[in-house]
Formats: C-alpha cells, structure tokens, sequence
C-alpha cells in the first residue's frame, strides 16, 4: 500500500547568501567599541561573557579611531610591528601564489583577509605558549622570528625543507618557535591542543596553548571534544573558530543552522567570545584576555573570530564558481591590513609614503628570500631530499622492514 | 617472584611506571576511582594520586586526542579503551595524526602515547565486546603493535611500550585476563601454576619486536598472537605432531628471524588468528613466509582464523578457531 505523502517541501537544503551574479549586500555592523564591558578574566564565570559570545567586541571604530573597554592601548612601535608582520605575510602570499601558477611550488594557500588572526593572537602570547594550528595561520611564525628562507624550502620542498618533503606547501613544523606541525585533516588539532595544554597544567608551567579550527571543520567530532575535554579539566587552552563563512565552497550556513558559532561555548561552561577577526586590537586584546584566564587557572575560552576568507581555499580552487567574485570587497569588517595602516595614520604614527615603503622593502625581502631558497633546490629540477627520507623518522630506529625496503629503493 | 594473572602482572607493570617516570600518566573511560571495568588499574589512583591516574569523559576520539597533545608536550600517556571494538571513533587520531606525528613533522615532535585495549572474543560479548582488529593498525605505518599473551609477557611488553618513543597499539587478550584458555569453554584454568604466570615483581622488559617460542619441535611450525597461542598449544598435543608454536608476541615489526629459522627447519607452517580471514594479519604473514621460505616449504600454508562475518554472541565458539580446527590444519600441513 503506499504511503500517504503529506504536504512538506523535502529535505531543507541551506545556501549560501549569494551567488555568483549576485550582489552581495551584507548588513552594516550595528555594534560599536562601547557596547561591551571587559570582565575580569580571572574571576568572571563563563555566564558573565554571554553578551560577549552575542555580540562582537571591537575596538577600531569607523572612524578609525580605538576606543571602549577593550582597547589594549598598544604602542605606536607595537602597531607598526604587527602591521609590519601582516603586509609581510600578504605580499610573502601573494608572491608565493604567483610561483603555484608557473609551476614552482605544486600547491599553495594564502591567509588572504584573514592576515590578522594568527599575528595578532601570537603577539598576545607569551613566547612558552604553544601554537597549534591550521594551514590559514603560518603568520604566526613570522611573530615568532622564522627565517622566510627555510619557509619557502618547505613550500618547495626542497633538500632544505626542515620536514623533508614529506609533506604539502604550507604544512609548516617550526618546533624552535612551539609552532606546533600542522596537518591536513581538519579539526584534529583542536582536541590535541586541549592535551598539549593539560600536560601544562600537570606541570604546573605557566605555559598556555592556542589552536584554531574553521567555521566547516567545527561540524567535526573533534571541536566538540576539545570544548568538552577543555571544560572538564579546565585546561589552559584558547579555542578559536575562525569564521571565515566558507569551507571551500560549503557555506557556514551548512555548519550551523544559527549564525554564530561563539555562543556555542557557553553550554560547555566556557567564556566564549566574539570578536572582529580584522580588527587587529580587538582580535589582540581578547587573545591577552584569555591568555590571562587561562594563566590563572580559570580555564578555557572559546573565541569565535568573525572574519572573511578573501582568497580562493587554495590554489586549487575557484571561489568565482560559487560566490560572488566580488564578495569580499563588501565584508562589513574591510580589510585587516587596511584598517591598521588607517588607524595608525589617524594616531599620526604612519603615513602612505611609508606604506608604500614598507611593502617595497618587504617586496624586496621576499624576493631575495626565495632567491637564496632556490639554491637549495627548485620544484622542476631538485635536488630534493634524498629517497631515505621516505623511511627515516617512521619510527625513532628503523625496524628490519623498513630496512629491506629502503636497500630496495637503494638497489634501484 | 610472586604468581600473578594477566590483570594483576598489567596493573604491575603500570604500578611500576608511575613509579619510575613522573611524566607517566594513566588514563581513560572508568580507568581512574573505579580501577577499570576489568581492574587492570585498580588501586592505582589511590596510590599514585588523581593527577596521575584518572577518568575521563565516554570520547575515545578526545582520549586520543588528549593524549597526542600530551605526548608532544613531554609526557608519556598511557590509555585505556575500554574495549578494542570501541578505538574506531579514535582511529582517525591514530592513524592520521599519533602514526605520523614524527615523519611529518621531519622528526621536532613525536608523541609516545601507549594505547591499551582489551580484544577478543571467548567472554560471549557478541558482536562489539568480541573483536580483534589488530591488522586495522598493522597496515598503517609509524605505530608498533604488540599483543600480549601471558602474564609474563605481558608485563615485560608493556613496560617495553611505556618506555617505547614510539606510538604502540596494546592488544591484551581479554578471555586470558584470569587464566590460559585452551579452547574449552567449560573447562577455563587460572593461571595458578603456569609457568608463564610466574612473574618478577620488579621492573624488567620483554623487548618489542622478539617472538617467543611456546613449544618446540620439528614437524611444523604454528605461529599465533593473544588467546589463540594457548588455543594452539592444545591443538597441537590433540595432534600428536610435533611442532614450533610461535608466540608472535609484536605483530609490528614482527620477529622474522625466529619465523624464517622456524620454519625453514619445519618446512610447514599453520597460521592462527581470531580475526576474520580477509586481509587479516595472517595474509601478511602467509605472504611473508612464501617470499622468504618458499623453497624450504613442504606443503600449503594453512591459515585458521575467524570467519568473514560479524563476530557472534552465543555461536562464539563456533566462530572463533578451536583446537579441533587447528589440528586438522596442522595435519594438513602434513599430507604433503
């Protein structure tokens, strides 16, 4: 007998707010630096920090100007530094993605748009904290002090790549800086994090941990895991989504049927926060916030960082089949880069003149650093790592197996 | 020396750990106030404290997780799940991330994280209490994988583990927790009175990668892991053939010199798991043997393993290899 259909429209499929052809009309931001206080992050509970989970906490106002609770009153020296870092990994991307197209390196993934969260967020560290990231925060390692030669080693992986060719461009380990190796299933990190923390905490080392995962990879079991695990032993642990609203062509909409992923912490019984991703003192401010409550045994907190993947996911990707080409220049946060530069004219400590210096000498700097990383080897004709390098470090010693195949590859 | 069964030499061997290694922690579902569901830390937490020794929440993949992020950052988890049929929410942590953390990462981390995990069938636990999914962690690269069979060795391997830098997959044999099982399941000993439970007290080592050798002889040569050593053991006296039974003790790397001399002297080989026949660690160890001694074979190699179907609750003995299946392997060895 069949079944009586009743009247429903099916599965409910979300989409993406707009596609290509589209206009994208994003709706200006109503919240302002003032709208939200700063609880003290070592005795408030994670209840205390809900309008912060439901709002944003900003800083960099439309004018340009830093005001409300928030503001971390920074130096113009300390301004200029992180400014400095984002238009060094901006034009190190962009340089870098133009060797993808001809054919130097086999693959690669800017942070385009999204320059400001790991360079903020390291600047708001200790230099013990450990660093555990995604593939979209290799800034960080410019925070702290990696030579730009051995990064484009890695990229190309040549006889100077530090993981030796083992893994794709921008897969970065950088253990002189407790940048933590990153890998390619998305998501795992974010529950390891939560253990490099805990081991910490047993310790007893003032030593905190920071991971991020995307707005796609938070449908994964181990966000969940990590907010758990980091709740329940109220581990030293900062826990950001970066809310980039794309997860390639998946839309955020497909990872949460709300529209904030902040307010996901607080069930958990973690401070949870959202903050202007491209706001580099809010961004600076809240990750020294939690930096403090994790310091004082206070436990985790939960950031959600509202921001805008301007770039392709990768260079094997094209963003213009699914959205508007054009979307990014709409985000209602701008561009990170350009909202610094502004604020630092606006304090009359930067000027365009040296702007435009400062990316000439920076244009200048990766030039040569991929010249002096070409010496070592360049991806059309070596030399890269030797074929040992296949089965060396699988295990602390190499056991007999591995053994028999290596003097196999070595007979040729 | 004191006589002990597999919990109490296990429970032993993680006593000992904590004792000598303040970056030892023990770790896992009901591991910690409650001592496990099968005891095998009991007690442990009352002594070594709750910072050492302690429960988590019902995440395997968290579990796993934690204890890759502890690893990195200099300790030395060791954790429980509580059944081998439960690992898989975890197996992406192990497999992708715990087995290449030192490859990948060109040798700045490694995490030397001991994952043990009861596995087996004979306690009629049905399909999910039951597995042995050992060759799910042989095929992947990076990871050590051990199963223990007695107390003495088990003991003396996970200490091996503990103090091993790289990741190793503990298989404890469940059904041989409190006695040697031999196939019979209205007849189960305890290991009062066995040699192999005759176990030192204090600290020492049963090396990763060494087999033992649990009977010997000349006609054929028998190599099993966990319960079915003792299943095979029984096999081969019902048989009257005399034989090498090789304990494998480490499936990786496994022993090859005492499998190749074995049987190289005995031109015969019968191999015994509980897990199903495709793609099982037997394969491996077939195609092993015929590479290295194909012309020191006198007749087929025999495998005697599960079947390719799910693991059953109350037809488990007719799943599971018993002796009268593995004497009729062996003699088939011998028709050639």
């Amino acid at each position: 007998m069949a079944r009586k259909k009743k009247e429903s429209s099916g599965l409910n499929i979300p989409d993406a707010p707009f596609r290509p052809g589209e206009e994208a009309v994003f709706e200006t931001w109503s919240w302002k630096p003032s709208d939200l206080n700063r609880p003290d992050p070592t005795k408030c509970n994670a209840e205390d920090t809900a309008p912060h989970a439901q709002g944003l906490v900003r800083v960099l106002g439309d004018d340009d100007k830093a005001s409300g609770a928030w503001d971390p009153k920074l130096s113009a020296d300390e301004l200029r530094e992180g400014l400095e870092h984002m238009v060094r990994l901006r034009i190190f991307d962009d340089r870098m993605m133009k060797m993808q197209r001809t054919g130097k390196l086999s693959f690669y993934m800017r942070s385009f748009g999204e320059e400001c969260v790991a360079i903020a967020q390291t600047m708001a560290l200790e230099t013990q904290d450990w660093i555990f990231p995604t593939y979209r925060q290799p800034g960080a390692q410019f925070v702290r002090g990696r030579d730009m030669v051995s990064m484009i080693c890695h990229c190309i992986g040549n006889v100077e790549d530090n993981i030796k060719g083992r893994q794709m461009p921008v897969h970065y380990s950088y253990r002189e800086g407790r940048f933590i190796s990153i890998s390619s299933p998305v998501g795992t990190q974010f529950s390891q994090a939560v253990g490099v923390a805990m081991a910490s905490q047993y310790k007893k080392l003032d030593e905190v941990t920071i991971t991020w995962i995307g707005d796609g990879a938070s449908a994964e079991g181990d966000y969940h895991y990590a907010l758990n695990f980091a709740s329940v032993f109220k581990a030293p642990v900062i826990l950001n989504v970066v809310n980039n609203q794309w997860a390639i062509s998946t839309h955020a909409n497909f990872a949460t049927s709300g529209d904030e992923f902040a307010t996901r912490g607080l069930p958990y019984g973690l401070a949870s926060i959202r903050v202007d991703g491209n706001d580099f003192l809010a961004l600076y401010s809240v990750t020294k916030w939690a930096r403090e409550r994790a310091a004082a045994g206070a436990g985790a907190t939960h950031i959600e960082v509202l921001t805008y993947r301007a770039g392709a996911h990768s260079s094997s990707d094209d963003p213009s089949r699914y959205r508007p080409s054009d979307e990014h220049t709409k985000w209602p946060g701008g561009d990170p880069i350009e909202r610094l530069r502004d604020h630092l004219i606006e304090i009359g400590e930067w000027s365009a003149k040296r702007h435009s210096g400062l990316e000439d000498r920076i244009d200048d700097e990766v030039m040569s650093a991929y010249k002096e990383a070409v010496k070592h080897g360049d991806l059309a004709t070596g030399p890269y790592p030797e074929a040992d390098t296949i089965f060396t470090e699988v295990y602390e010693e190499m056991p007999w197996h591995l053994k028999e195949q290596f003097d196999e590859v070595m007979e040729g | 020396m004191a006589n002990m069964n597999m919990i109490q030499s296990l429970n032993n061997a993680l006593d000992i750990m904590l004792e000598r290694d303040g970056d030892v922690v023990v770790y896992g579902e009901d591991v910690g106030y409650f001592g496990g569901v099968f005891r095998t830390t009991d007690g442990l937490q009352a002594k070594h404290g709750a910072q050492r020794v302690f429960d988590t929440p019902l995440s395997e993949g968290g579990i796993l997780a934690t204890a890759f992020g502890m690893g990195i950052n200099g300790l030395r988890p060791v954790v429980e799940i509580q059944f081998a049929d439960y690992i898989f929410p975890a197996y992406d942590q192990i497999v992708n991330e715990l087995a290449k953390i030192r490859h990948r990462s060109g040798g700045e981390y490694w995490s030397p994280v001991t994952v043990r995990t009861p596995a087996g069938g004979g306690i009629r636990g049905g399909h999910h209490h039951s597995q042995s999914p050992e060759s799910q962690f042989t095929h992947t690269p990076g990871l050590k994988v051990v199963y223990c069979s007695t107390p003495y060795n088990a003991k003396g391997l996970l200490i091996s583990a503990v103090e091993c830098n790289d990741p190793v997959i503990f298989f404890e044999p469940k059904r041989c927790y409190r006695g040697p099982f031999y196939g019979d399941p209205h007849n189960v000993p305890t290991w009062k009175g066995h040699p192999e439970a005759e176990v030192p007290e204090s600290h020492y080592t049963v090396p990763l990668g060494e087999a033992r050798l649990a009977m010997e002889g000349d006609e054929c040569t028998v190599i099993a892991w966990g319960a079915m050593v003792h299943v095979s053991e029984q096999a081969i006296r019902n048989s009257g053939i005399s034989c090498d039974l090789i304990d494998l003790q480490t499936l990786v790397p496994w022993d090859r010199d005492a499998v190749v001399n074995s049987i190289e002297k005995t031109g015969r080989c019968v191999i015994v798991h509980e897990a199903p026949k495709t793609s099982g660690f037997g394969a491996e160890m077939a195609a092993s043997v015929q590479e290295r001694c194909f012309y020191h074979l006198e007749s087929p190699i025999q495998r005697v393993t599960g079947w390719d179907a799910p693991f059953p609750h109350t037809t488990e003995w007719d799943y599971m290899p018993g002796p009268t299946r593995i004497a009729a392997a062996i003699r088939r060895t011998q028709e050639g």
